[in-house]
């Protein structure tokens, strides 16, 4: 699983009102020039992370851990808390050591080059903007350091302020901002020296819904107009789907599975990938020598297979959108249950089934699909999976279809 | 609501909800009593033996009390004493901030002993810890018999008191500094030096400024404790008039040798400088809790 990440996901243009869209066209493209400067048509890859492992006394966080990030894109690194992400992030910034394994930064290896050589941006959860300092001196901090021109740096801070649309708050302290802003500003900070690589740590984590959904639309914005690679940690999965152009799923310290997050929604290869991104029914089943999928306690198969010499018992997935209800059969595998409840969600209706083996299976119709059925509770009716996941039982990382 | 509104809000609460607590019930027997009872027991204690002294000292009128502190003795007294608490303050607010830095940063074997130790000087009674560096530095102690042959005299000289007045100070920094570092975490020295700060820059330009007030006040307690030291100066300074006489030492010389004026005078001056510390203290810290609406 090391090869590189290829396509880009298409993005929906229609992301909602930003800031960033108020800023003049040519302005955005100045600063992607200023950010990247990079020679036009060079071919690197952003972030090379290659066999990384690292223990914290007995625990492994991180096992042989391989990805790659090509330049100019927009990665998540998404997985359940504990499963390493962070660790990865901060080995990658130097802020950590790993025990094995290499990392290359546009093209370098940096795996001995200390952190504040290695030309990283670095946003945290928390923000860690200097409390002593005004927003103005917490941007300039990266660019002071380096012993700029002043009228070069002020001219920067300017530039990044209005990137990040808080021109009017420069002579503020961070505990005079909302958290929002506060993330603003810590992003500014860390792309005023122009880094070669964005690392965010759960950058929304900290911040209230509302404004994290916000915060979210506003990166994707961001980061589609000034390109600067980037790497961020998450454990949220509609927010790595929302913001990402890859997604590389963790758990236990491994890469899971990697690509465009609709590739890793339609054909998730591992059992946890599978569960961990978005809703999903799980039924016992078995898989017969002959190749067919029956689930358990159901008298009908549920899918037939080219078969695959094992058998044994498995584990189908369904997904609540990817069941049909209907009152007849039509031929079509089918599961015959009863409507225990039924939940009116907006545009769409959730339908919960109880199935002989008491098994509840939870399917989403659209509104519309819903008034034709005319569903009442307590009616028997038929489901039937459109599309459906098998993994052995045992194996859960061995995909069968 | 302006953003400004907005950020003062917990502060207006606060002020708001001591105001209604004055104002809006009024106030039990009970609570009378337990008020007057702190007051009471703080005149008891503080107020009325200040009042005492002061009055004590300008009964003649200010004309006395002036004169003695322009006797010569007191005037050198008070010359040894700020000397010996400027250099103990330099040295102990240094070291202390690096003592500070390697128990709260770094993990080492041993580190629980000397995080213990640093608290010894509370602990130990001065008199014992001046008595310790008789033992070491007299004439016939382990380094003393050495460094006396070559001219170098440590107890019953000024460096003897130096010594001790570093030694019972030792705690205050760093403990004012260690909890300030602890709750600010590493999280703003790695942020720097993501920026590209090296360790000294960071040092410089984000740990010290944020550990500034904690310093301040350890620095506070240094001094009020370096002008006030008395025992442990007592046993190694041999409190030679004019030589080794710190303002204490004078103090407790002038009443045992019933000729109190001086040392009343001395006692006053300590006292309002100790107090006017601690206010200075405590005005600067508010002033600029406000201007950067910092509560660390």
């Amino acid at each position: 699983m090391t090869g590189p990440l290829e396509a880009i996901s298409p993005r929906d243009p229609a992301h909602g009102a930003l800031p960033v869209t108020a800023m003049s066209s040519d302005r955005v493209a100045g600063f992607s020039r200023w950010l990247t400067k990079r020679p036009i048509g060079e071919k690197t890859v952003g972030i090379v992370v290659r066999s990384l492992s690292k223990k914290y006394g007995t625990f492994q966080a991180v096992k042989d851990v391989s990805f790659e990030v090509p330049t100019g894109q927009l990665v998540a690194l998404l997985g359940p808390s504990g499963s390493g992400k962070s660790t990865i992030l901060r080995i990658i910034a130097g802020l950590e050591r790993a025990e094995n394994g290499v990392v290359e930064l546009t093209g370098e290896d940096a795996t001995a080059i200390p952190t504040q050589n290695r030309g990283v941006g670095f946003v945290f959860q928390h923000f860690a903007l200097f409390r002593h300092m005004t927003v103005r001196d917490n941007i300039a901090f990266g660019l002071k350091v380096r012993k700029l021109p002043k009228t070069e740096i002020k001219a920067r801070v300017d530039e990044l302020l209005e990137l990040v649309q808080l021109s009017g708050y420069a002579h503020r302290y961070p505990t005079q901002l909302s958290g929002g802003q506060r993330q603003r500003v810590a992003l500014a900070r860390a792309l005023a020296p122009r880094p070669k690589v964005l690392l965010l740590d759960e950058p929304f984590g900290a911040l209230d819904a509302k404004v994290r959904d916000e915060l979210r639309t506003w990166l994707r914005r961001l980061h589609d107009e000034v390109h600067v690679t980037s790497l961020f940690v998450t454990h949220d999965q509609q927010e790595a789907f929302e913001v990402a152009d890859q997604v590389i799923v963790l758990n236990y310290g491994r890469v899971e599975q990697m690509g465009p997050p609709q590739e890793l929604y339609e054909n998730p290869r591992s059992a946890f990938v599978t569960e961990f991104l978005g809703s999903v029914n799980v039924l016992k089943g078995r898989l017969d020598s002959g190749g067919t999928v029956v689930a358990a306690g159901l008298p009908e198969p549920a899918v037939h297979l080219q078969g695959p010499g094992e058998n044994g018992p498995v584990s189908i997935y369904v997904r609540p959108h990817d069941v049909e209800l209907t009152h007849h059969r039509n031929g079509a595998p089918t599961w015959e249950g009863r409507i225990s409840r039924i939940t009116p969600l907006g545009g769409f209706v959730r339908v919960e089934v109880v199935l002989p083996d008491r098994t509840d299976v939870r399917v989403q119709i659209t509104r519309d699909r819903f008034n034709e059925l005319e569903l009442n509770t307590g009616e028997p009716i038929f489901l039937v999976p459109k599309d459906l996941k098998v993994f052995f039982e045992n194996e859960p990382n061995s995909y069968v279809i | 609501m302006t953003p400004d509104l907005e950020i003062r809000l917990p502060a207006e609460m606060m002020r708001t909800d001591a105001g209604s607590a004055e104002v809006g019930r009024s106030k039990t027997i009970g609570q009378w009593l337990l008020i007057g009872a702190v007051v009471g027991w703080f005149s008891l204690l503080v107020f009325i033996p200040l009042l005492a002294l002061a009055r004590r000292v300008l009964a003649g009128g200010c004309t006395p009390f002036l004169n003695a502190l322009q006797e010569p003795e007191v005037r050198r007294a008070f010359g040894m004493t700020l000397g010996i608490t400027a250099l103990a303050t330099v040295v102990n607010t240094i070291i202390g901030i690096a003592i500070a830095l390697v128990l709260t940063r770094q993990r080492f074997r041993g580190r629980a002993l000397v995080d213990g130790v640093v608290d010894l000087p509370f602990a130990v009674s001065p008199i014992v810890a001046g008595l310790m560096l008789v033992v070491l530095y007299g004439p016939s102690g382990w380094i003393g018999q050495w460094l006396e042959p070559r001219g170098l005299r440590v107890v019953y000289a000024v460096p003897g008191m130096i010594l001790a007045t570093l030694f019972v100070t030792i705690p205050f920094v760093v403990r004012e500094v260690v909890p300030v570092l602890q709750e600010l975490g590493d999280e703003f020295e790695q942020a720097a030096y993501t920026l590209g700060a090296s360790r000294w820059q960071t040092f410089w330009s984000v740990t010290l400024p944020s550990i500034r007030w904690g310093i301040m006040y350890g620095v506070t307690l240094t001094i009020a404790r370096s002008l006030g030291e008395f025992g442990a100066v007592l046993v190694v300074s041999g409190n030679v008039i004019g030589h080794t006489q710190t303002a204490t030492l004078y103090i407790h010389e002038g009443v045992e040798s019933f000729h109190p004026e001086g040392a009343y005078a001395a006692s006053v001056v300590l006292a309002a400088i100790s107090f006017l510390l601690l206010v200075g203290m405590d005005w600067i810290r508010k002033h600029l809790e406000f201007r950067e609406g910092s509560s660390s």
